[in-house]
């Protein structure tokens, strides 16, 4: 067996996004693959190898019973955890059962939904287990992914920004979208690590990297989306791939309240 | 005003336009100048004079910019956009040096990018005034920058005196515009028919010989001086009077400072887009490939969390400190710093922000009579 520490990456409910922008690296997984062993990655090969890793990667959220226990199991197997994307982040889009009747959602699912196992909630994995570093984005953005893995390598401190998405955003000569178009943005807000993809195409930030290091929600909200989309859009907005998040949660609700047939998101807490 | 305001000048008809851009191709220049892109007057790279914003002026307000076409044959009609000249002379995101391993030897490789001879074509008075600041930091014979230096020393400046200021701007307060005042090789004043042309150094003298000029007309240069004074008389923002800022230092715990947090994102936009900020972070990126790593330079702002991180804290780690730290910088103690205010007054940090935050209006709330103060 070789010496070289042992990865692992695993998947809980996710779309598989993130696992595939580790595979996205091309010419950096042959590098990749000479600095771990490759232990467990079922995206990559069917071959997949017991624990303990020296690095786990975890995407996805936690959804069902199962999960909780795959999660406690890996994390005792771990010696460091990184989650990979909003879903593991955040919740993910999934997590849009937290807002609402999950049984309802199942009904106009599945056909028999008596057969599916399921909590009431998706949440994120550091709401289960500790996690050693939370990497943003949907899907994560292949440099940081790099880097956030060879910082572990080296054992230091990652270098991901906690900057806005503007700042990358007139760096790479974007003119905003909200100042020129009236387009809502969510950039001001949202933490960097996309490179602003969106303004450079017309269109405003979807949030994808969740909150930034500081935000000021109601301001946003009342200055850059408000006068260009209703309370209910600019709160479905919100409630998007990091909807789950704390800070974008919350405003959500704000601009969106909850109806009386839905449960408070507040309550949705069938886990820790 | 203008010190060249009563010397001769020269003029040179529009359709002779052109003239301009060939002879700078021919000096092997790359021309920067105004264009229309993405909904804005931006600085790009240009080549002829059909890449200028023929016909377009720009309306300007708190948070909103539009573009409207005019159908004229006016090129410099507009005011300053969201791109300033620090995006050449101190690239947003600029590679300083490589370190490779070689054997048990580190190499350490310059990697600054090739030497780049700019002519700037359409720099205004206020935008005069912000390069000559950004050089009291970058050319500081103690520490001076050769990315900057490079760029700096082998540019060209053919400046435009502002004719159509937009409602954000108050370079007049300011006392840098609109009037082009130093620091040009030439500057031109657009009117209808051609271009006054003023000289101000032996490389504005060199270039012009080559150009089909003639001495300006007496009525030519009294039609351009009017034109300026036009201009002046638009400017209705107004800073308050720059002695009154070391008053600002005396208004350190007013709450107004919580009322701007209120509004403002801390999303640094203001700084990216002003032309004197220089705030700017050091990296190292290492390369998984190879075990380069590349010492990388980027655009930073005060307005970041992370910036003041000091012994595992952020120091101003609320929205109010950080908004208090950049405007009293910016116009106050950049004054003790420098010897200048670091604002030329080019309404920038206005319009392209967010929320439409604007400090000429903040800094007159702050200085109102009478508020508990507290240094
Ligand atoms: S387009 Fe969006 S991300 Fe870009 S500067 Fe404007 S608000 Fe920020
Ligand atoms: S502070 Fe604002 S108005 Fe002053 S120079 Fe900077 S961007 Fe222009
Ligand atoms: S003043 Fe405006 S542009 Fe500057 S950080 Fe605050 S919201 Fe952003």
């Amino acid at each position: 067996m070789s010496k070289l520490p042992r990865l692992a990456v695993v998947k809980f409910a996710s779309c598989d996004g993130c696992q595939l922008t580790l595979l996205d690296c091309e010419d950096e997984l042959l590098a990749l693959g000479e600095a771990v062993h490759i232990a467990h990655f079922a995206e990559a090969s069917s071959q997949l190898e017991e624990g303990p890793y020296d690095i786990a990667l975890v995407e996805g959220s936690i959804t069902t019973p199962h999960d909780v226990e795959r999660i406690l199991l890996l994390r005792s197997i771990s010696r460091v955890l990184i989650t990979i994307g909003a879903c593991a982040t955040s919740g993910g889009i999934q997590a849009l059962k937290n807002f609402a009747d999950h049984q309802e959602f199942m009904k106009a699912v599945y056909a028999r939904p008596e057969f599916i196992q399921t909590l009431s909630t998706s949440t994120p994995i550091s709401q289960h287990v500790k996690v050693d570093f939370e990497l943003r984005g949907c899907p994560v953005d292949k440099v940081q992914l790099l880097e956030v893995i060879q910082a572990y390598l080296r054992g230091v401190r990652p270098k991901t920004s906690s900057e806005s998405v503007c700042q990358p955003c007139k760096r790479r000569g974007t003119v905003c979208v909200v100042v020129v178009q009236g387009i809502p943005c969510l950039g001001p807000i949202t933490q960097s690590g996309c490179g602003s993809i969106c303004p450079a195409f017309d269109r405003g930030c979807y949030g994808c990297f969740g909150p930034a290091a500081a935000t000021n929600m109601t301001s946003l909200s009342d200055n850059v989306l408000l006068p260009n989309m209703s309370p209910t859009e600019a709160g479905k907005w919100l409630r998007s791939f990091n909807g789950y998040s704390p800070v974008f949660a919350e405003e959500s609700v704000r601009l969106w309240p909850l109806t009386l047939s839905n449960k408070s998101h507040k309550e949705g807490g069938d886990t820790k | 005003m203008n010190e060249k305001e009563n010397e001769p000048k020269l003029w040179l008809d529009r359709h002779e336009l052109q003239r301009i851009f060939d002879v700078l191709i021919d000096d092997g220049y790359e021309i920067v100048g105004p264009t229309v892109e993405q909904g804005a007057i931006i600085y790009d790279r240009i080549s002829s004079a059909d890449d200028l914003p023929k016909g377009i002026r720009d309306q300007q307000e708190p948070g909103k910019y539009r573009l409207e076409a005019a159908g004229d044959e006016y090129c410099f009609s507009f005011a300053v956009g969201p791109h300033s000249w620090k995006k050449y002379l101190t690239p947003p995101i600029m590679p300083l040096l490589r370190v490779k391993q070689k054997n048990s030897e580190l190499e350490i490789e310059e990697v600054i990018q090739k030497p780049q001879k700019f002519a700037f074509l359409g720099v205004r008075g206020c935008e005069l005034a912000a390069i000559l600041i950004q050089d009291r930091l970058w050319l500081d014979p103690a520490h001076s920058d050769p990315v900057y230096r490079q760029r700096r020393e082998s540019s060209l400046i053919l400046a435009v005196n502002c004719t159509t200021p937009a409602a954000t701007c108050f370079c007049s307060s300011m006392q840098t515009g609109p009037a082009c005042r130093s620091g040009y090789d030439v500057a031109l004043t657009e009117l209808k028919a051609g271009f006054v042309i003023a000289v101000g150094t032996s490389s504005g003298a060199a270039l012009v010989k080559r150009l089909p000029l003639r001495p300006a007309t007496q009525a030519e240069m009294d039609e351009a001086k009017q034109s300026l004074a036009h201009a002046e008389a638009k400017i209705t923002k107004q800073m308050p009077q720059v002695d009154e800022h070391s008053k600002l230092l005396k208004k350190l715990k007013h709450p107004h400072w919580q009322s701007v947090a209120e509004r403002c994102l801390s999303c640094a936009n203001c700084t990216m887009v002003c032309p004197t900020c220089f705030c700017h972070s050091v990296d190292d990126v290492s390369d998984l490939n190879n075990g380069d790593i590349t010492r990388v330079r980027r655009w930073d702002s005060c307005f970041n969390l992370d910036f003041s991180h000091a012994s595992g804290t952020p120091i101003r780690d609320t929205t109010a400190s950080r908004y208090r730290q950049w405007l009293t910088h910016k116009l106050a103690s950049w004054i003790d710093q420098f010897g200048s205010s670091g604002c030329v007054g080019c309404g920038r940090c206005i319009t392209w922000c967010p929320v439409g935050i604007d400090l000429t209006q903040e800094v007159a709330t702050l200085l109102e009579e009478p508020v508990d103060v507290g240094e």
